[in-house]
């Protein structure tokens, strides 16, 4: 091979405490190497262009410059190599100024260390091989996971630029948590308002296809050409021809079915449509209750209903989509109360959740808006409220903050008061934490205004008195202990990954936190980014957020998207793994232990298995490399044999 | 940080293996802060400490370099996802098996160092040439030949 090496004097800063001179000279005597020079600003137009000219003059093959950190230049020089007709692989760097010439003054040792350095990269430029990326067509359709608002959000965004878009919900109506609220901070607008014509547009653009009540089976293949198979849950209602009347559902005789949108506050029918402004608005059987499935018997829905859709010997359905990007906005679910025993959470009716709380509130909630205990249904007239049940509290594994409890909390006692005038209120909180855009004025309005009663301090027991609750606990900046006498207790349940959500990153090949919130690719540069190219993360399911921060992450993910489909091609890069087949032993070692699946069998003539990689998915990290016992699958540019002759090269 | 000096004389044979996504940036972080560190340290740059080959660490202590340092990215901070339990395991395993080789575990060690920790690399760099400075040279395993690549010096 014929090679050129470059040493970079960057102005003085290299060369003030490196002999560059002698470097270059060093490096002249080295084997392969046929010309070697020194130059002062070698990223520099001219710089670039004297390595050009060294290329075509020698006929260099491979060139090494020493200058840099090559987290810096070597997109640059290997940009510059290219025009001059190398393969940009073709290409090593040494580091001499940040790990050499920037960290000692020493001259002899930096310049004995240079050329060191230069003797690695020059050993390992003789396995250089020529590389060449892949490029790959992008299937421009994109799927969303999770139909609360963040992947409203999305799903609009990207039908809106023209995208076709699949958007999969396992519940039977999209709308997520905020379906379910009354009114949303910190302006108190209708949250069903505001949610509810985002649902339809769902419901009317004509390139969103809706999955509702389904989950993801399985997905395959990497950025720009996703598999995605769907299990469409059985509803035993033919939803093409279901026109959502509800006739079947006030016919149904089974009437003791919990209501889950109510927060199992009420009652619904073993046949239902989840709530009025349902997107779908179509029934859905449970067959837990449907007296057909559990005795054999009743067929009632099925002889009222007027458009003839109920089909009892439905099963599930898996359907199969292809698309290029995947965005995942499966949200939150709450944490369960009844981990303090002391709140009596569970076995008191009266101590409820705000989430319920929420459906207390509102007008098509179970009381219609009136606000009622479940217990007897009697106007509270003393409301407490308690902050981080299951938020900042390592004792239960939720060390962290949710986020938006200090703001609903405020929110509801100004709705309290606002429903009944003479009502007291009272919060017990750690912290107030209200950091948005009139968060914090919104809390202060709840106190000066509404004359809400906020008392630092933990909560240490709820007993019952008569038909009332008395909440004992700590005002800690008085230092007193205080009592209150209650005929409601919200426990502001904190924010928690949504069920199944470890199981959906598996799938997925993308990582969660010990709590399984879902992990964005840096947590201030690129917030809506996965590790896996082509997988998108929007809303609670990466982390407790509000719904402005859920909405703004919707559409952030939608513009990824929408910059990744700008091209009809991408390149990916070709620094991945390849399989000698020949030393291949099947093992299956490298399929086991690959992060991304981009390893699989490959049958040859015979059947013969062996390993194969697929060069578009691999993101090239080498686990593979040094976990196969043959060493038969080699990381190109990271082989080996390349980093053996750099250690070699030290050795000698 | 006081600079210990070293002439070509007594300088050891150190080799870095670094995690391109953190401790190599880590590395270039302390440079770029001016943070004095010993010269002995040779950098091989890495996509992922899950790259990184048992046989590279011996493969340098049994043809006498004097001691290897691995790092990469704190656990759960892997670009790679799992690269770094991966690496964790094997390594840990690795440095267990030395001293059947007759190599002394102590001239291998491995770290995690992130892109920002520029002055905990400077510790750990510090630290490390000192303790193989205080181990001194590395007689290497069995009879040490000459690998075929090497070039006469310089
Ligand atoms: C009591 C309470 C009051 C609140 N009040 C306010 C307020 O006033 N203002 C405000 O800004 N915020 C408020 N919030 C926060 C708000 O609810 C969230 O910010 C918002 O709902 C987050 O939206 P999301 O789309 O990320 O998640 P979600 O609303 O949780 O939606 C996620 C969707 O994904 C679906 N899903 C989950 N897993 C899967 C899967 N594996 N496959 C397919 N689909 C799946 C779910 O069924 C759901 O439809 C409140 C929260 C609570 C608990
Ligand atoms: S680990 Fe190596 S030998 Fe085993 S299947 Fe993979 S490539 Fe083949
Ligand atoms: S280099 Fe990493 S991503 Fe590529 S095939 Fe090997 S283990 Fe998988």
């Amino acid at each position: 091979m014929r090679i050129g090496v470059f040493v970079c004097q960057c102005g003085t800063n290299i060369a003030s405490t490196v002999d560059t001179e002698r470097v270059a000279e060093a490096a002249r005597r080295l084997p392969d190497v046929v010309y070697s020079t020194t130059y002062v600003y070698t990223c520099s137009e001219p710089g670039q262009q004297e390595i050009q000219r060294a290329i075509e003059a020698y006929n260099l093959q491979g060139v090494v410059v020493a200058a840099c950190s090559p987290r810096m230049h070597e997109p640059t020089f290997r940009r510059a190599v290219e025009k001059a007709g190398l393969n940009r692989y073709m290409f090593e760097m040494a580091n001499i100024r940040e790990h050499v010439s920037w960290i000692s003054n020493d001259r002899e040792a930096n310049t004995k260390k240079a050329i060191e350095l230069v003797r690695m990269a020059v050993a390992k430029l003789r396995f250089n091989q020529p590389l060449f990326p892949s490029r790959v067509a992008i299937n421009k359709r994109v799927m969303i996971i999770g139909g609360g608002v963040a992947g409203i959000q999305a799903a609009l965004d990207c039908a809106d630029a023209g995208l076709q878009v699949v958007l999969v919900e396992r519940k039977a109506s999209i709308g997520g948590k905020m379906a379910q609220l009354d009114k949303t901070f910190p302006t108190i607008d209708c949250s069903s308002c505001i949610l509810g014509p985002k649902m339809v547009d769902v419901a009317q653009k004509e390139n969103i296809t809706l999955y509702a009540y389904s989950e993801i089976e399985s997905v395959s293949g990497y950025v720009g050409n996703f598999t995605v198979k769907i299990r469409k849950k059985a509803t035993y209602v033919d939803w093409t021809a279901c026109t959502g009347c509800g006739v079947c559902m006030e016919k149904c005789p089974s009437r003791k079915v919990l209501d889950e949108f109510n927060e199992e506050l009420s009652f619904t029918r073993a046949i239902s449509i989840p709530f009025p402004q349902a997107i779908p608005k179509k029934a859905t059987i449970n067959p837990k209750y449907c007296l057909h499935f559990t005795k054999g018997k009743c067929g009632i829905c099925s002889k009222v209903c007027p458009a003839k859709a109920i089909r009892y010997d439905m099963t599930d359905e898996v359907v199969t989509e292809e698309v290029g990007a995947i965005i995942v906005a499966t949200g939150y679910d709450l944490f369960d109360p009844s981990a303090y025993g002391e709140y009596g959470a569970g076995q008191y009716r009266d101590v409820i959740t705000g989430i319920q709380y929420e459906r207390i509130l509102s007008a098509s909630g179970p009381f219609g808006g009136h606000i009622k205990r479940p217990s007897d249904g009697k106007e509270p007239k003393d409301v407490v409220f308690i902050a981080c049940v299951g938020s900042r509290d390592a004792s239960v594994g939720r060390p962290y903050c949710s986020g938006v409890c200090c703001m609903y909390i405020a929110k509801q006692a100004i709705l309290t008061k606002d429903h009944i005038p003479d009502s007291r209120c009272y919060v017990f909180y750690m912290d107030i934490r209200a950091p948005g855009k009139n968060y914090d004025e919104f809390v202060r309005r709840a106190q000066e205004e509404y004359g809400v009663q906020y008392i630092r301090g933990r909560v240490g027991k709820i007993y019952p008195k008569g038909d009332r609750l008395v909440v004992q606990g700590m005002d800690t900046l008085l230092g007193v202990q205080i009592e209150v006498e209650a005929d409601l207790v919200v426990l502001a349940t904190g924010i928690e990954a949504s069920k199944g959500a470890r199981e959906l990153a598996e799938k997925l090949h993308i990582s969660y936190d010990q709590y399984g919130f879902f992990m964005e690719n840096h947590p201030k540069l690129r917030p809506v980014e996965t590790n896996t190219a082509g997988i998108y993360l929007a809303g609670a399911c990466q982390g407790p957020k509000d719904i402005p921060a859920s909405v703004a992450q919707g559409s952030a993910a939608a513009s990824k998207v929408l910059a990744l489909f700008a091209r009809d091609t991408i390149e990916t890069s070709p620094q991945v793994a390849s399989v000698n087949e020949r030393a291949c032993i099947a093992c299956g070692k490298c399929i086991e232990v690959c992060p991304y699946g981009a390893i699989r069998w490959k049958e040859l003539k015979g059947g013969i298995k062996k390993a194969e990689v697929l060069a578009t998915v691999c993101q090239g990290c080498g686990l593979c490399n040094a976990t196969c016992p043959p060493k038969a699958i080699q990381l190109q540019h990271a082989t080996d044999n390349q980093i053996l002759a750099e250690i070699e090269e030290l050795c000698a | 940080m006081e600079e210990k000096s070293t002439t070509s004389a007594n300088e050891m044979k150190i080799i870095g293996f670094l995690c391109n996504w953190c401790s190599y940036g880590g590395a270039d972080t302390a440079g770029v802060s001016r943070l004095k560190q010993p010269t002995d340290l040779r950098v091989i740059r890495i996509p992922c400490t899950g790259r990184m080959d048992p046989l590279f660490v011996l493969k340098a202590l049994i043809s006498g370099i004097d001691g290897v340092l691995v790092s990469g990215c704190h656990p759960k901070d892997c670009h790679y996802a799992v690269g770094n339990f991966y690496a964790r395991r094997r390594l840990e395993v690795l440095k267990e098996f030395l001293p059947f080789l007759g190599i002394d575990a102590d001239r291998f060690h491995y770290t995690w160092v992130s892109a920002s920790e520029g002055q905990r690399w400077q510790e750990v760099v510090t630290e490390f040439s000192q303790r193989i400075h205080e181990l001194g040279r590395n007689p290497g395993v069995g009879t040490k030949t000459k690998t075929e690549n090497s070039v006469e010096a310089y």
